[in-house]
């Protein structure tokens, strides 16, 4: 689903944000990405929705080339993801329910099946009851949620969360983690970047630890090269 | 579609007073073009009576045969910039003269040998009325052997085209001054708008909204702002025309207003510069958003 190959970015300014980077997520994956602010994980998240691209090195996110991707093709890969920040991204002039609807509105989806598809995801992060919310009236772990029912709601293969529980406190963090958890186990691939080291701990997914722009720890490592020897 | 429009007229509504200056000086920008156009169109309307006058006369040397003359006569018939070849004998020069001169009636019937010379009159055809193909027509005249001298109202064709010219010139100028302002402002209009929605817009991005999809409202709204404009400016330009329009038959009696086509061009060219406005604001700032 993703891999990156001897991945390099730097910066105009000359920083150098990512060094050798390779690793692959395959079909139903759940990957931390952890590392200090700063160690590269939100580079590896841009470049995965093509938000940036590569210096030199490869990366592939489901079947697409993002190191030689033409604009065109840019939100046809975005469409197959589903991507979630810290601060949520709601539209405040509008319910849970419209914001939801808006992500399905702008990429031309046909209105008559809106209206489900929207129910059926508020309904898979439990806020059915809150759909005519506006994001003021929600807590931070209810925005977040409806930032994930929005990231949901196209049925992404992939869903790139960056530090979605950074705002959120600690009862908060747990029901939005175990959301991702279930979202996994539905089949959809998940790469969490996150710097709280509990969440890593307490969950048994493989991790991959960044420092100065490379990895320096992948739980996997081992399996993906037998993998990749057979 | 209903969203794109939907999301075009927003605008309209959160910024209405940005939305009228923009309107507005497009309107202004197209009524300077508009206003000059119609003095343009009224003056060739008149000149078309006017040039309709030009010929060109060339003195016959006297004791030219009468052949000689008729050839000649029929080969310049024969250019093509050429309507119609008139020959005057001598007898008819006098006799015109005592009609017309008025002021000099005693003086021509006192003479005894006829002073003045026969000549070939020529016409030109509408569209060669301008002082580039009198002159060369003037010039091929000059060239037959019994050709004493040519006249035509070199200066007062040039002075025609110069004024035609120049009235039109300073219109597109102005005009043009007018539209490079309006320009800018539906510039900033837009990218005001841009800023107000950049939440809005790189959530589109997220989800894989295509680039046209974003676009698309800033686009139309220049455009409608450019169509709005292109009405108010007509409706200027009428006004204009009504003030000036004369049906008691003063020296205004024959002013005429914009044909159908006219209009169009006007009303075109003011979606073409809300376009041109939006068009340069949504490349250059939305890249940023």
């Amino acid at each position: 689903m993703i891999r990156f190959s001897h991945v390099y970015k730097s910066y105009p300014n000359g920083a150098l944000a990512l060094k050798d980077i390779s690793f692959r997520v395959g079909k139903g994956e759940f990957i931390f990405l952890t590392g200090h602010s700063g160690a590269g994980k939100s580079t590896i998240m841009k470049l995965l929705f093509a938000e940036q691209q590569p210096t030199s090195g490869e990366v592939r996110v489901s079947g697409y080339n993002v190191s030689a991707l033409r604009v065109d093709e840019v939100p046809k890969l975005r469409r197959r993801l589903g991507i979630v920040f810290q601060d949520f991204r709601l539209l405040e002039d509008r319910t849970a329910a419209e914001n939801i609807a808006f992500a399905l509105e702008v990429i031309g989806a046909r209105r008559d099946t809106i209206a489900a598809r929207v129910t059926r995801v508020l309904t898979q992060v439990g806020l059915s009851a809150k759909s005519r919310a506006y994001p003021r009236e929600l807590s931070g772990g209810e925005q977040q949620r409806v930032a994930i029912a929005r990231a949901l709601v196209n049925d992404p293969a992939i869903l790139v969360a960056d530090e979605p529980t950074g705002n959120l406190d600690e009862r908060a963090t747990r029901g939005v983690v175990q959301l991702l958890r279930d979202i996994n186990t539905g089949g959809t691939v998940v790469v969490m970047a996150t710097h709280d080291l509990d969440i890593v701990r307490q969950t048994p997914y493989r991790t991959i630890e960044l420092r100065e722009g490379s990895v320096v720890y992948d739980t996997a490592v081992d399996e993906t090269e037998e993998t990749e020897a057979s | 579609m209903r969203l794109l429009t939907r999301e075009a007229l927003l605008s309209f509504r959160r910024a209405p007073l940005l939305s009228a200056l923009s309107i507005t000086t497009i309107a202004f920008s197209l009524f300077t073009i508009g206003l000059f156009g119609l003095v343009a169109i009224n003056l060739r309307q008149a000149l078309r009576g006017i040039e309709e006058r030009v010929e060109i006369v060339a003195f016959v040397l006297r004791g030219t045969p009468a052949e000689t003359i008729t050839l000649a006569t029929q080969d310049i018939a024969a250019f093509p910039e050429v309507q119609d070849v008139s020959f005057v004998s001598e007898e008819q020069a006098l006799a015109r003269a005592r009609s017309e001169l008025v002021e000099f009636r005693d003086a021509y019937r006192d003479i005894k040998a006829n002073p003045l010379p026969a000549s070939i009159e020529v016409r030109m055809k509408e569209g060669f009325r301008e002082s580039a193909s009198v002159g060369r027509v003037a010039e091929r005249i000059r060239g037959f052997g019994f050709v004493d001298d040519v006249r035509y109202g070199r200066d007062w064709v040039q002075r025609l085209d110069q004024l035609r010219n120049v009235t039109g010139l300073v219109g597109l100028v102005i005009g043009l001054a007018f539209a490079g302002v309006a320009v800018v402002i539906i510039g900033v209009t837009i990218r005001l708008t841009i800023l107000q929605r950049a939440r809005e817009i790189s959530i589109m991005r997220l989800v894989g909204a295509t680039n046209w999809f974003i676009r698309g409202p800033f686009l139309l709204e220049g455009a409608l702002k450019g169509l709005l404009g292109g009405f108010l400016s007509l409706a200027l330009c009428y006004a204009g025309y009504l003030l000036f329009r004369d049906t008691t038959g003063g020296p205004f009696a024959g002013l005429i207003f914009f044909r159908p086509e006219h209009m169009l061009v006007i009303l075109v060219f003011g979606v073409f510069l809300g376009l041109g406005g939006s068009l340069v604001s949504v490349g250059r700032h939305l890249r940023n958003v």
